[in-house]
């Protein structure tokens, strides 16, 4: 088994207009210290499969079901209060995805990054800020701001410090969902390169999601790709990068803009999906170029070479 | 170093508005008279005094002005004149001169000094006298600056007792008959023993708008005989005066200064805590209501509406009738019945915007508990836009504890401002023209009101600067 396992895992929320699959069975696993970039276009269950993971749950859910192993252990199984006690910040931390306004606004900074290690009681006030200085400098964050209040910092700076305050407690795994949407590219670029080394120094398992193909493409080992609250694909990060097999992933890779050579760009025509009543079936065959009569009925998942796969094109 | 700095700004930022500054000092000084009085005048001395009735007041006149009046006044009021044997005092003389082997006989004089422009409130005699079977027997003169001399009356001293010069038909009797047999006719009004005794004597006593008291040294010689070795006599004169002290008396004679300083410090707790404990507990209640939702806000706010339909002020006089609260559980009652209030529903309004605010998702994420996340992360910020209404609100519980007293409902014992309006109002203070009685107490519930309102109203454009531009 791997390191983190999750099985069949859904989530659908209650709403006016009527059940919204957001996360509509979904499995994956990822090996200790890897990173796993899980793309996808706006309202596909991005951020709900990650809430998933962190149990971070709106009031209106209807059905939260599944297993999610981390280490062995199912996490689904652990009630409220050992989950928030156990698994929170100690093994699966979070950067949020408005992570700029997730900073409490009437709370120094300093204090906010300790935080977490105040709550889980592990450590006093003084040990607590002196591990805020050491990741501040790990993220690259100058000592002096654990004095500031949130409004003085930049963007980017913010964004260190929501990081800081996700690896403070040397979690496992770290969800960063969308954790350079708002910035810069030079700014993006230097976050990138931080998670890098993180990822690298600390041995971290990063799910990064994103829906910006080629900002995964600098930390991913694997690349899943969800539409429709279901994963379509889920490769190793050099041959997805190189070759997707989904055709929705294809599309995907010929909608972004490459450096060497001429490309002509294109779009998926038609709209995404709508999660509640999905179609029978494939949920991308009403866009899909490849479309044939087998696509009324739902695609298995099928494995070629390393990826997995949820198309009927590759049926044998 | 940080916060001390940052508060210097703040209040650098606060005083440059005038309004600011002038509030603050008001409260400054309504803060300084409070602790004054804290100190100065222990609460069981205040009310013990206030409660005492007429014999720790027995010096003091009825209904007296303050004192300070006689600086703005054409006619200067008279003072309260005390002479008492006991105490070595200038003008006091007493001399026992022995009569044979028992019998003794006793001069006392007191003279003082008379130069005010108009006519005491009221003179008595007070006497304590020691003996086994025979008490003392006493004769009194009175003598006016111009050497008129006046027998007032015979008088066996027996043990404790007073002569009530004011009282006495006879003098009267005996002061018109002089003043007829002088003039030859009645004069138009009754001649009190007061004026009978202190008047001009020539025509402008006739009349009640023309006397005037004859200035100059007045004595009382008071002549006696001691019928036993043993036996002692010892009298205290008190000339009542018009003005008293630094706020005047009540029809009680009490000082009327007790009150007023220790209304203050009893309306600023009052207001203050009124005002703060029902914000902060308004405010963790639509907290809670806010964050958990459900069943829980569901019960909070039908609480809140059905006690925002009950009526306050009737429920409160209710209370106040069926047992007669002391102050403190007064301020009990108004908290509890307020706590519900229509503030629970405002900032639950705010509370319902901030809840899904990015840092409170992001609290959660990190596992805060809800305990931390509504007292750390969503009451602080609300906090500085309520500041504002929090000043301004003290003087409405403030306003509250005066007209509860106005209304009898107050606390029976301590002494606060409201009281004496009530017992200004059920003496008829303006009815009979003693408006300082009335004037004291309001003027000092106005500039409560004013400071807090004066401070507020600038703490509301530092904390809302949208108001600046207005």
């Amino acid at each position: 088994m791997s390191f983190l396992e999750v099985k069949d895992l859904y989530l659908y929320y209650r709403t006016r207009k009527g059940t919204l699959h957001a996360v509509d069975g979904v499995s994956f696993s990822i090996g200790k210290g890897e990173a796993l970039a899980l793309i996808g276009e706006s309202g596909c269950g991005k951020s709900s499969l990650a809430r998933c993971l962190i149990r971070l749950l709106p009031r209106n859910v209807e059905v939260f079901d599944g297993h999610i192993y981390l280490n062995g252990m199912d996490l689904m199984r652990l009630s409220d209060e050992d989950f928030r006690k156990i698994i929170r910040w100690r093994k699966i931390s979070m950067v949020p995805q408005a992570a700029l306004n997730s900073l409490n606004p009437v709370i120094k900074v300093g204090e906010q990054v300790a935080e977490p290690l105040l709550i889980h009681g592990t450590a006093s006030r003084e040990e607590a800020l002196e591990k805020v200085r050491k990741m501040f400098s790990l993220v690259g964050i100058p000592e002096a701001f654990v004095e500031r209040y949130p409004f003085e910092l930049s963007g980017g700076m913010r964004q260190r410090a929501m990081i800081a305050m996700a690896l403070i407690m040397d979690p496992e795994v770290v969800i960063l969902d969308e954790p350079t949407s708002a910035l810069d590219v030079l700014t993006q670029a230097n976050i990138m390169n931080m998670l890098k080394r993180i990822k690298k120094e600390y041995g971290v398992t990063f799910i990064l999601i994103t829906h910006d193909v080629s900002v995964s493409s600098e930390l991913a080992d694997n690349v899943a790709v969800m539409y429709g609250g279901q994963i379509v694909e889920l490769s190793e990060a050099e041959d997805f990068y190189k070759a997707p097999l989904h055709p929705y992933s294809q599309k995907l890779m010929a909608s972004i803009p490459s450096l060497r050579g001429e490309k002509h760009l294109e779009y998926i025509p038609g709209s995404p999906v709508s999660l509640i009543n999905p179609p029978m079936g494939c949920r991308f065959a009403d866009r899909c170029p490849y479309r044939m009569e087998k696509c009324s009925l739902d695609p298995p998942s099928i494995t070629v070479n390393k990826s997995y796969v949820k198309c009927w094109l590759y049926a044998k | 170093m940080s916060s001390s700095k940052r508060a210097i700004q703040f209040l650098k930022s606060l005083f440059q508005y005038k309004s600011a500054l002038a509030g603050s000092v008001i409260l400054l000084i309504l803060v300084a008279i409070s602790i004054y009085t804290v100190i100065a005048i222990p609460y069981e001395q205040a009310t013990y005094l206030w409660q005492a009735g007429k014999d720790i007041w027995l010096d003091n006149p009825r209904n007296a002005l303050p004192s300070w009046m006689n600086t703005f006044l054409p006619k200067k009021l008279p003072e309260t004149i005390i002479l008492d044997t006991t105490r070595n005092q200038v003008g006091v003389t007493k001399i026992i001169v022995p009569l044979g082997k028992e019998m003794s006989k006793v001069i006392i004089e007191m003279s003082f000094v008379y130069n005010y422009d108009d006519f005491p409130s009221e003179i008595n005699l007070f006497y304590e006298s020691n003996f086994t079977n025979s008490p003392p027997q006493l004769i009194i003169y009175w003598v006016n600056p111009e050497g008129v001399k006046l027998k007032l009356k015979d008088l066996t001293a027996s043990n404790k007792g007073a002569y009530y010069l004011s009282s006495d038909e006879y003098l009267m009797k005996m002061l018109q008959e002089y003043v007829k047999e002088k003039f030859g006719k009645d004069p138009e009004y009754d001649i009190t023993p007061e004026i009978g005794l202190f008047a001009k004597y020539d025509e402008t006593i006739l009349k009640k708008e023309t006397t005037s008291p004859l200035k100059g040294e007045y004595r009382m010689i008071i002549e006696g005989v001691l019928f036993e070795k043993e036996s002692d006599v010892n009298v205290k004169l008190v000339v009542y005066g018009k003005v008293y002290g630094m706020a005047g008396t009540d029809h009680l004679r009490r000082d009327l200064t007790i009150a007023l300083l220790w209304g203050t410090p009893i309306a600023l707790s009052f207001g203050i805590t009124a005002a703060l404990s029902i914000a902060i507990i308004e405010m963790i209640i639509a907290a809670v209501s806010a964050w958990l939702g459900g069943r829980v806000d569901f019960i909070l706010q039908r609480i809140t509406e059905i006690n925002m339909t009950i009526p306050f002020l009737p429920t409160l006089i209710m209370i106040a009738v069926f047992y007669k609260l002391n102050i403190w559980t007064l301020l009990l009652v108004i908290i509890a019945l307020s706590i519900f209030g229509p503030g629970v529903k405002t900032y639950r309004a705010a509370f319902l915007q901030i809840r899904s605010f990015p840092y409170i998702d992001a609290a959660r994420s990190y596992g805060a508990s809800n305990i931390r996340i509504i007292f750390f992360y969503m009451i602080p910020k609300i906090l500085p836009t309520i500041i504002p209404s929090l000043v301004l609100s003290v003087p409405d519980f403030v306003f509250l504890e005066a007209a509860l007293a106005i209304l009898g409902l107050g606390d029976p014992i301590a002494p606060t401002w409201g009281k004496i309006i009530d017992d200004a109002f059920s003496a008829g203070a303006l009815f009979k023209g003693y408006f300082y009685w009335i004037i004291e107490p309001s003027l000092l519930l106005i500039l409560t009101a004013l400071g807090f309102a004066l401070l507020g109203l600038s703490l509301d454009k530092i904390f809302n600067p949208r108001l600046r531009e207005v």
